[in-house]
């Protein structure tokens, strides 16, 4: 699925099946956060089909680690969203169950 | 918060702005960044400036270290029912945010009725509109109890979920509905006999049906003491007149939003960002009563500051729809500056009732992660 030169590894595009903008923009996100990075875009290049073009270009280091890093780092944040979600559910939760055992005579 | 002075975005020539500690942004900029400003034309700034390396040249950095992502994100849950939930979700980028609503949307996989077969139908509801309606019944089930039934798979008990309906409206009687409580779980699978090609008198075994269960789905231990049923009782699928009867029976599978939508665990998933009313200047007495006038929403408030004079408070910018009524007439937005924050997300997820909204939204966090592990072992 990669498309790059021997050469230069530095720069590569990759072609992800299956996939939408649901991936493809949140990766360009963190591949943008990436100082490493100097370029990264997606395209789909049609829509009928089921796959996502997604171009990274770096300083030095090899298009795919980075792009690997940037997965990594996404699912990170996703790990953190989840954990920080159920704590302030559950702190919601026992805050209601307090307040409607008041309400209770 | 950003003080008074800092709000002034007018334009400065580059060599007027004041000094700035090195690895900040002068408040122009940071405005722009974090804020999208509403103004009585169009919204501007609404771009998200992602890029590590936009304010190189000022010596700023912009790339997101995770350790600062982990200090500053925050989840604050505002309202929570048996099926609906708003939270907020605040710093975090709209790429992400809405990487959740798409998924919640369109790849949560639940169970909804894909086959239908009709046995009789005499109602003026033509097959293939009731199937169609029956479709979009929500069925109040865990779809993580399913598998997938693919091309070539029997149906059998953990990939399908049969409902029978038989309703006649007799003769004489008044017209009656037919709601979504007529529709019976069949634990055992289909009742139907299927009419083989070969449909000799030696066929040894027990008739053949439309599903192969090898076991009843009650005698499950998920659904022995919950049932499997219509998550509203009173969906009305048809109308039957005297004489007329439908016979059918429906076979629900798993599947996923983007398939089909009724498929889809939420009714609607959806965010909006924070919106931030900031008055530029002090408004008072007559101006300030003006102002509250205008607001459809009471977003202002009035407060006394002695000497009986008063002046305009934003009390509830939360329920500010942005309808720019307060901007409007001679010079009002020199005065109110309306902004939305770009990074503070009003999420709200209204269930379907398959799964509790909470669970749907850790369930796409999730889906998220295993498609960003996809990426990774199909890299390395
Ligand atoms: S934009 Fe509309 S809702 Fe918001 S503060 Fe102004 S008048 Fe009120």
């Amino acid at each position: 699925m990669e498309h790059g030169s021997f050469q230069d590894q530095s720069q590569a595009t990759f072609s992800l099946t299956d996939e939408d903008h649901t991936l493809a923009n949140s990766l360009r996100y963190t591949l943008n956060q990436d100082p490493r990075v100097t370029f990264c875009g997606y395209s789909i290049p049609h829509p009928s089909d089921a796959r996502v073009n997604i171009r990274v270009q770096t300083t030095v280091d090899p298009a795919r680690e980075v792009l690997k890093d940037s997965c990594q780092d996404l699912m990170l944040i996703c790990q953190h969203v989840r954990g920080t979600f159920d704590q302030a559910f559950t702190e919601f939760k026992s805050k209601k169950g307090l307040e409607s055992m008041s309400i209770e005579p | 918060m950003i003080s008074e002075e800092e709000q002034k975005t007018s334009k400065i020539p580059v060599w007027d702005l004041p000094d700035v500690p090195k690895g900040k942004l002068p408040p122009h900029l940071e405005l722009q960044r974090t804020r999208v400003l509403c103004t009585f034309d169009a919204p501007t700034h609404t771009e998200n400036i992602r890029y590590s390396g936009a304010y190189a040249s000022m010596g700023v950095d912009n790339s997101l270290r995770l350790e600062d992502f982990r200090n500053n994100f925050k989840v604050e849950v505002i309202k929570l029912t048996e099926d609906d939930m708003e939270f907020d979700m605040i710093g975090i980028d709209a790429a992400i945010a809405n990487a959740f609503r798409r998924i919640l949307i369109a790849e949560l996989p639940t169970m909804a009725i894909e086959k239908v077969f009709i046995a009789n139908n005499t109602s003026v509801v033509q097959d293939e509109v009731l199937a169609h309606r029956l479709g979009l019944i929500p069925l109040k089930v865990d779809p993580r109890l399913f598998n997938y039934m693919s091309e070539n798979d029997e149906p059998n008990e953990r990939n399908t979920i049969v409902f029978k309906l038989h309703v006649r409206c007799e003769r004489g009687s008044p017209r009656i509905k037919v709601k979504s409580n007529e529709l019976k779980w069949l634990p055992n699978g289909s009742e139907f006999i299927r009419s083989t090609e070969k449909s000799t008198a030696d066929s040894t075994s027990k008739t053949k049906t439309y599903t192969s269960f090898s076991c009843g789905q009650d005698s499950l231990p998920e659904f022995s003491d919950n049932p499997i049923a219509p998550k509203h009782d009173d969906i009305i699928i048809a109308k039957l007149g005297p004489g007329q009867e439908i016979e059918l029976e429906a076979h629900a599978v798993k599947g996923m939003g983007k398939t089909h939508a009724k498929w889809s665990p939420v009714a609607t998933a959806w965010y909006r960002m924070l919106p931030e009313v900031v008055l530029l200047q002090e408004i008072e007495d007559e101006r300030a009563e003006e102002l509250v006038k205008k607001c459809p929403v009471n977003v202002f408030d009035i407060e006394d500051i002695g000497k009986g004079r008063k002046r305009a408070t934003v009390a509830r910018p939360r329920s500010c729809t942005l309808c720019r009524e307060c901007i409007r007439g001679d010079d009002w937005d020199k005065l109110v500056a309306l902004r939305r924050v770009k990074d503070h997300f009003i999420f709200t997820i209204e269930s379907t009732g398959a799964l509790p909204p909470e669970v749907l939204f850790t369930e796409a966090v999730k889906i998220l992660e295993d498609k960003c592990e996809r990426v990774i072992t199909e890299l390395s």
